[in-house]
């Protein structure tokens, strides 16, 4: 079967699509994008999380027909998805919940070639800073998971932020500098200025 | 390679602010990380590429009747089947150290999920579906599961006709290896004791499960060769095991590595190399193959299931008198590391304590469960959730405080070890212990808010089993000692190339290695020390492949201490070339080339007093230097098979724990609330990894305290929970904060003073948490994990 998926803000069409495959199986291979990650493909470690209409959706668990016509966000538009959402007055972090529609979503594009100088997603860099990052293969759906916390909860408590990132398996960090990765996220969201020197 | 895409690629890293040794610099793969470009095993793609399958046995233990590949070989886009029959060369089976597991079953399968057949496709889904048509017929035979059946009069052999060279020296050919060590009069010492106290010990089989399943890429060559992109933990020991079977020189077969989703141990063994080289071979096209989390399970061995019984004696005042003890290692169907694993077990028995009388025996069975081997930990593992239990046990009996009474027994630098090893470098197990206990606790009933209470905190979490109603705290502490490095006498030695050139001006340096990156952070301290040692900023990191001399495992807490001393040593000689190359061209013009000490600083060359000489790029020119250097660990030797007696150990780590739990003692549920740790690293090359590493091991401690285990059925030695929603690991809510303090003493021998890291807290983390639920609970708790009905009584 054919289906056509707006992917990162671009229309994509996959061919020869089997049934019985799933949204994650065609973004990693065929529309070449295995940011998202196949874990354990049964929907438990959160590793393939992607947002479907601004929802995080495990991806392996979405037929891939399921998507037909559908808004996906996955890790490797993050970056761009969240410039687009601060264009908007809508920081992720930034005081007061901010979500976004399936309209809004549309709304916007990925840049046409998203290199590795691409600028970061605020989540994506505090990760990096805050050493949350260690073989990195949880680190594509907790990116997307944190994200979608922070849009609708600017000042998450630490149980809060448990509770968001608890359906996301990591087996390297013991989840504190994933903890302190989303604070650091949050703090900087609030004090902008603040931000240098971390 | 054309039509290759995402495969491995240099990272470089440029610094501006101090980026050397002791400086929390941020990983080079980070960006490639965080936005999903980093090219993982299972993301590797050629174009015109077929998906890889493998058939397992439905069976632990059988006879291979009928094996009838037609149906499967004519479904439609399948391009090869394969079975043993199809194999080669002679070479037929493979090990990191007993050459005695079947590259496919051959006529017998001797575990649960043991490779049959495989089977190429032009889609995952058509190769699962055309493995599913292959008919094999299996006669069942009867299983041996553990240490009474498995040495039972006519117990059925495991592998008949052992030729390795443990077969000669155990008591029975279902026993891989054991290790005897006796050191004093135990028996005499024992008649010394005040107090003797025994206890027998459970320890359930742990899965690494890390979170990037095992995959990889065999793309054919026109020599005849083929290429190997895949994620491992040791490059070069797959490549000694590969190439004999594909029947290919060692340098047709090229190996590089993918990006690997931690490993933990898990990637020490074989799992789809082989059998993705061998249909890339057949089909002549690239084979990629994808373990979902299912067959991973099956594709990796898992840490040992152990049982153990101890002895311990100590005096009224304190001492330890003796300690007698037993270890049986289930090492399951296959060999792989049960060897050494028995080897740490053994060593590693009586923990960092002074005992001078022991009478100890590690072993490790063939059997038809699982099979067992390497896990962060290692044999020591085990070991520690049993006499950490002792030691409990044993204060109890005395009426002492348990922390008082380790700190009585602690040993320290110059205490004789139990293989009559001394321990030469510092060993601060009463100052972890101290520094653990002198942490502030957590406040009492945390999850209280002004709000009532936050049942998030509390056992059972949002299942909102209580609101504080039968929940009672308990405290525990434990402490541990791992090995550093490979023992035994192995020539444990790691390579480093590094090569040094101007570029546009500038001085840049190129580390190249063979170590698998597995998440650790290697890629990161090996930039510092290039920094350090070379004064150069700009530092790349080459793809860690076999076109460069082995680098060891990543494994045994090894790497940071070995292939960072190779880079370091590699380094060191490169400078020295440099120094001498800047001698010889503009010695003439300052003499200070010929007398002063000399540095590379800042991109420069510059005297111990602050002088600058000359820029580095000008003294190299156009001409790079570029070294391939191999460096060793001091040598160790065996133990002697029938006292232990041996100095087998390079260097020892220590990590001390202290667990806060909170357990609802009406149902079962335990939350831990703080797992705080001190452990001494010796120096921290990275303080900011180091702490990671730290909680990173402390949390996979806590795991197998609570939750995980790999459950057989001992009737059928079938695994019952293979999947995530069966074998649980913590997740963020089931983790607790870990502070951690970190303690440099230095250990003179070692690169900068270093001790490797990645291990100790592994092993303190499960015995702590367990020490917490007994005080919590005042049950007695002998095996771990500890599951409701271990607390509730039914």
């Amino acid at each position: 079967m054919r289906v056509n998926i707006t992917v990162n803000g671009r229309p994509q069409q996959a061919d020869d699509v089997w049934e019985g495959e799933s949204l994650l199986y065609v973004l990693r291979e065929r529309l070449g994008l295995p940011g998202s990650k196949n874990a354990c493909e049964q929907g438990e470690c959160g590793s393939c999380t992607v947002r479907l209409d601004g929802v995080p959706v495990c991806s392996c668990l979405v037929a891939a027909g399921q998507a037909e016509g559908r808004e996906v966000v996955t890790v490797e538009g993050l970056a761009d998805f969240a410039e687009e959402r601060a264009g908007r007055g809508c920081a992720a972090g930034a005081p007061g919940a901010c979500g976004t529609d399936p309209d809004t979503a549309r709304r916007w594009q990925a840049r046409p070639a998203p290199g590795s100088d691409a600028q970061l997603a605020p989540v994506q860099q505090a990760f990096i800073d805050a050493g949350a990052v260690q073989c990195g293969f949880c680190t594509p759906g907790l990116l997307v998971a944190a994200d979608e916390l922070l849009e609708r909860t600017a000042e998450p408590s630490d149980a809060d932020i448990r509770e968001a990132l608890s359906g996301n398996l990591c087996r390297c960090t013991g989840y504190e500098k994933i903890l302190d990765a989303v604070r650091l996220a949050a703090a900087r969201a609030a004090a902008p200025t603040a931000e240098q020197g971390a | 390679m054309a039509g290759v895409t995402r495969t491995p690629t240099g990272l470089t890293q440029g610094s501006t602010a101090p980026a050397g040794i002791g400086a929390s610099t941020l990983r080079p793969d980070g960006t490639l990380k965080v936005t999903g470009e980093f090219a993982y095993a299972s993301d590797m793609w050629h174009e015109d590429m077929l998906w890889g399958h493998t058939l397992r046995s439905t069976v632990a233990h059988a006879e291979i009747v009928t094996l009838d590949t037609s149906e499967a070989l004519a479904t439609p886009g399948v391009y090869a089947v394969l079975t043993y029959d199809d194999l080669p060369t002679e070479v037929k089976h493979y090990g990191l150290e007993v050459q005695d597991t079947p590259v496919l079953a051959d006529g017998r399968v001797r575990h649960h999920g043991e490779p049959v057949a495989l089977v190429a496709a032009d889609h995952p889904e058509t190769a699962r579906r055309a493995a599913a048509k292959i008919k094999v017929e299996y006669a069942e035979l009867p299983v041996v599961t553990d240490e009474a059946s498995a040495t039972a009069e006519g117990a059925p052999l495991v592998h008949d006709r052992r030729t390795d060279h443990h077969a000669a020296h155990v008591p029975h050919p279902n026993i891989v290896h054991r290790q005897p060590i006796v050191r004093g009069d135990a028996d005499a010492a024992a008649g010394r004791a005040d107090v003797v106290v025994t206890g027998d010990y459970v320890f359930g089989m742990q899965d690494q499960a890390f979170l990037g399943p095992e995959s990889g890429l065999a793309v054919p060559a026109e020599d005849g060769g083929v290429d190997l992109y895949v994620a491992t933990q040791w490059l070069h020991a797959d490549l000694r095991q590969i190439a004999p079977v594909l029947g290919l020189p060692e340098e047709k077969v090229r190996m590089t590595l993918s990006g690997v989703g931690g490993a933990f141990g898990g990637r020490e063994d074989l799992s789809m190399q082989i059998h993705g080289c061998l249909l890339a071979l057949r089909t002549g096209k690239p084979v990629k193959i994808v373990y979902n989390r299912f067959e991973s399970f099956f594709g990796h061995v898992h840490r040992h299931p152990a049982r153990l019984h101890y002895e311990h004696g100590a005096t009224k005042d304190g001492r330890l008198t003796h300690v007698r003890c037993r270890i049986v290692l289930d090492g399951g169907a296959y060999a792989s590391s049960s060897p050494a694993v028995v080897g740490n077990a053994a060593s590693l028995a009586v923990g960092p304590y002074v005992v001078d009388d022991v009478a100890i025996e590690a072993l490790a069975l063939y059997s038809n469960n699982p099979p067992c081997g390497a896990m962060r930990g290692f044999g020591a593992v085990q070991a520690c959730f049993a006499y950490e239990a002792q030691m409990d046990k044993v204060a109890a009996e005395l009426g002492m405080d348990p922390v008082e009474f380790r700190r009585i027994n602690a040993m320290e630098q110059g205490t004789v070890m139990p293989t009559g090893q001394p321990v030469d470098s510092p060993a601060p197990v009463a100052e972890l212990l101290r520094r653990v206990k002198a942490m502030p606790l957590p406040p009492e009933q945390q999850w209280v808010t002004t709000e009532g209470a936050d049942i998030r905190a509390l056992p059972g979490g949002l299942s909102n089993t209580t609101h504080g109603e039968d929940v009672v705290r308990g405290v525990g502490y434990a402490v541990g000692i791992k090995n550093v490095g490979f023992s035994e006498g192995f020539d444990d030695y790691s390579t480093a190339r590094v090569r040094l050139e101007a570029v546009g001006g500038e001085p840049v340096v190129t580390v190249h290695t063979a170590m698998a990156e597995v998440g650790q952070g290697g890629v990161t301290v090996h930039a510092q020390i290039a920094r350090t040692e070379l004064g150069v900023q700009q530092v790349t990191i080459h793809p860690a492949d076999t076109q460069v001399g082995s680098a060891g495992s990543t494994s045994a807490s090894r790497q940071t201490y070995m292939t960072g001393g190779a880079v370091k040593n590699t380094c060191e000689a490169v400078r020295e070339k440099v120094l001498q190359r800047g001698r010889e061209r503009f010695g003439a013009y300052h003499p200070a080339w010929a007398t002063a000490e000399l540095l590379l600083e800042g991109g420069k060359v510059v005297t111990d007093g602050g002088e600058v000489l000359a820029d580095l790029a000008d003294v190299l020119g156009e001409e790079a230097v570029d070294l391939e250097l191999e460096f060793r660990h001091r040598p160790t030797e065996p133990f002697d098979l029938r006292t232990g007696q041996g100095r087998g150990h390079v260097q020892y780590s220590f990590a001390a724990h202290r667990a806060v739990v909170e357990v609802d003692t009406a149902l079962g549920l335990v939350k831990v609330v703080e797992l705080a740790c001190a452990q001494d690293v010796g120096k921290a090359l990275n303080p900011l990894s180091v702490v990671g590493q730290i909680q990173g091991g402390t949390t996979q401690g806590l795991g197998v305290a609570v939750m995980e285990e790999i459950l057989v059925d001992p009737a059928t030695a079938k695994v019952r929970n293979p999947s995530f929603t069966d074998y649980l690991i913590p997740t963020i809510l089931d983790t607790p904060t870990i502070p951690v303090d970190v303690l440099e003493l230095a250990d003179e021998a070692a690169p900068y003073g270093l001790r490797g890291i990645g291990e100790a807290p592994t092993l303190s983390s499960t015995p702590a948490v367990l020490a917490a639920i007994r005080d919590a609970t005042g049950l007695e708790l002998n095996r771990t994990p500890v599951r409701p009905e271990h607390l509730t009584g039914n």
